[in-house]
């Protein structure tokens, strides 16, 4: 069975519009295993690689390097054969949906119809004709192929007018500035009536649904209105070490997911103060003996003890998708890492309740390495379930967050200070930190933050259990 | 070790942790976690790439003297062979 997939571009965080292949790792022929490393992928934020979510041989590579496309659009096809095997068969290709999800982790919103979902037996079409029916918005399925074998040429898909309610596709036809500006004004597009052809959402159309107030939407749609549009999408060059361009990218991301949260996410905060006196002294025996190393920091402690209390309020560790909580499966602790030159990023660390103290240090410093190389996983860019921030290290005592869509929690730590506080009727100097919760009162109540405050308490005054 | 030699260690150290910044220009007495904005990871990789570089063993309680570069390179050309 020839089983083909497409790669295509990941959406690789809320905040992600577009990206370029900044290189490929494989080429036509190539054996590629599910997990494997494949693409270099330059968005607005990092430089990313990619995993294929595939097993099977990379049949051909859709988009060279440096192009910039929208999130979704196909880059490569993978076949689940090698290519040698499969000459151009006479027999239709049994029915495959033609594209997978890319973002298995990401919770999938139920009520958006699977792309290509009718199991109708799909006829032979080589994957640049498919890539094109599916620019076009055409149901490959009921194109009738003149080719050999009544194979579909490129010219058929080319004479099929695409329908006007494109049914094989759950995307909304959009123009690109009209996708842009629904971004902005945080329209949902499958709420917008198009009056272009064939009922494509014009840009005109978008600022009128913003002005009778078409209401936030849910981050799936931020994903789907950023998939390939039936148009001709504006494509250009990233330029190389355009470091100002950057920069200012990064900017633009991370105001877009910011003005994204405050405008959506109804924001409650706590705080707690929380004495580390029991936990610094563990922690300072225990790296007494140890080569610098393998030595802890606090903020592993603290990290950890997040991510232990997250596992234990569930509530707050995972997603607000489509109006209702969807949770994480474990804790994926998103980082917040600042970049060296301005802008910030937030990986996962990968199941952080469950690693051994030691594993998360270790993680963690090639987590922030690796942010400041420009070399993270896509995986530890879309899975975080929960972030952390932690501003000690500049001195600040407090900082209250702003959650990351569509998470529902974030974590702040301040710096540990010596002050004045009172234990057992005594006055003593402790070194005390100031934790914060940003809930998403969507999700949660303060009782339930409240909880995770008082978790995180306990967790740092038995050290020796994280 | 010399403090020249102590100081060059010092100085390729930290263009590892900061490697956009100008070590070498740096006032020998400066806080380095401040003038390069070095947060605790930085600092804790920045001791051990000494310690490593250095086979000298640098203990927790060691850290402040190197806070600064002079600080850093006087305890280098002391303790280590």
């Amino acid at each position: 069975m020839n089983e083909r997939a497409e790669f295509v571009m990941p959406s690789l965080g809320a905040d992600m519009e577009s990206g370029a292949v900044a290189e490929w790792l494989v080429k036509p022929g190539d054996r590629v295993r599910k997990g494997d490393v494949i693409a270099v992928i330059d968005t607005d934020k990092a430089t990313i690689e990619v995993e294929s979510f595939h097993t099977g041989t990379v049949e051909s590579l859709l988009v060279g390097t440096g192009r910039r496309v929208p999130v979704g659009t196909a880059l490569a096809v993978i076949v689940g054969t090698p290519p040698a095997a499969e000459p151009v068969s006479p027999e239709p290709v049994p029915a495959r949906p033609l594209r997978k999800r890319a973002r298995p982790r990401r919770p999938t919103p139920a009520r958006l119809p699977t792309p290509n979902a009718p199991h109708v037996p799909s006829p032979v079409a080589s994957p640049l004709v498919r890539h094109l029916a599916e620019q076009r918005g055409v149901d490959i399925a009921r194109v009738r192929g003149t080719g050999p074998h009544g194979r579909v040429t490129r010219a058929d898909v080319e004479h099929v007018e695409p329908p006007p309610q494109a049914k094989v596709s759950p995307r909304a036809k959009a123009s690109p500035l009209a996708r842009r500006l629904a971004a902005q004004f945080g329209v949902d597009l499958a709420d917008v009536h198009g009056t272009g052809r064939a009922g494509a959402i014009r840009a005109q159309d978008v600022r009128e649904a913003a002005e009778r107030g078409a209401g936030p939407r849910p981050p799936e749609a931020v994903e789907e209105a950023a998939r390939p549009p039936a148009e001709p999408v504006e494509v250009r060059a990233v330029p190389e070490a355009d470091l100002e361009r950057r920069r200012e990218a990064m900017r633009q991301a991370i105001a877009r997911a910011m003005a994204k949260s405050k405008r959506e996410i109804p924001h409650y905060y706590l705080s707690a103060t929380v004495d580390l006196t029991g936990a610094l002294a563990w922690l300072r025996e225990r790296n007494r003996d140890l080569p610098v190393s393998r030595r802890l920091l606090p903020a592993a402690l603290l990290l950890k003890a997040a991510a232990r209390a997250a596992a234990e309020v569930p509530r707050l560790n995972g997603f607000w998708v489509d109006d209702a909580f969807v949770p994480g499966k474990a804790v994926h602790l998103g980082v917040a890492i600042s970049l060296k030159g301005g802008g910030l990023i937030a990986p996962a660390l990968h199941d952080a309740a469950r690693l051994a103290i030691e594993d998360l240090m270790a993680a963690l410093k090639d987590l922030v390495s690796r942010a400041r190389t420009g070399r993270l996983r896509g995986a530890e860019m879309t899975e975080a379930t929960i972030t952390v921030t932690n501003l000690g290290d500049q001195g600040v005592e407090a900082v209250h967050g702003v959650i990351y869509p569509p998470q529902v929690a974030l974590v702040g730590f301040g710096k540990i200070l010596d002050r004045p506080w009172a234990v057992d009727g005594l006055l003593g100097v402790r070194p005390l930190v100031t934790v914060t919760l940003a809930a998403d009162h969507r999700a949660t109540d303060g009782y339930t933050g409240g909880r995770f405050l008082g978790i995180v308490d306990r967790l740092l005054n038995q050290p020796e259990t994280l | 070790m010399t403090p020249q030699q102590a100081r060059e260690l010092i100085t390729s150290a930290l263009s590892q942790v900061a490697p956009d910044t100008d070590p070498a220009a740096l006032p020998r007495d400066a806080d380095i976690r401040d003038a390069l904005e070095l947060d605790s990871l930085d600092f804790l990789t920045y001791v051990q790439t000494l310690s490593e570089s250095s086979g000298c063993r640098i203990e927790e309680d060691d850290y402040p003297a190197f806070a600064t570069i002079a600080g850093g390179a006087d305890f280098l050309a002391v303790h280590a062979t």
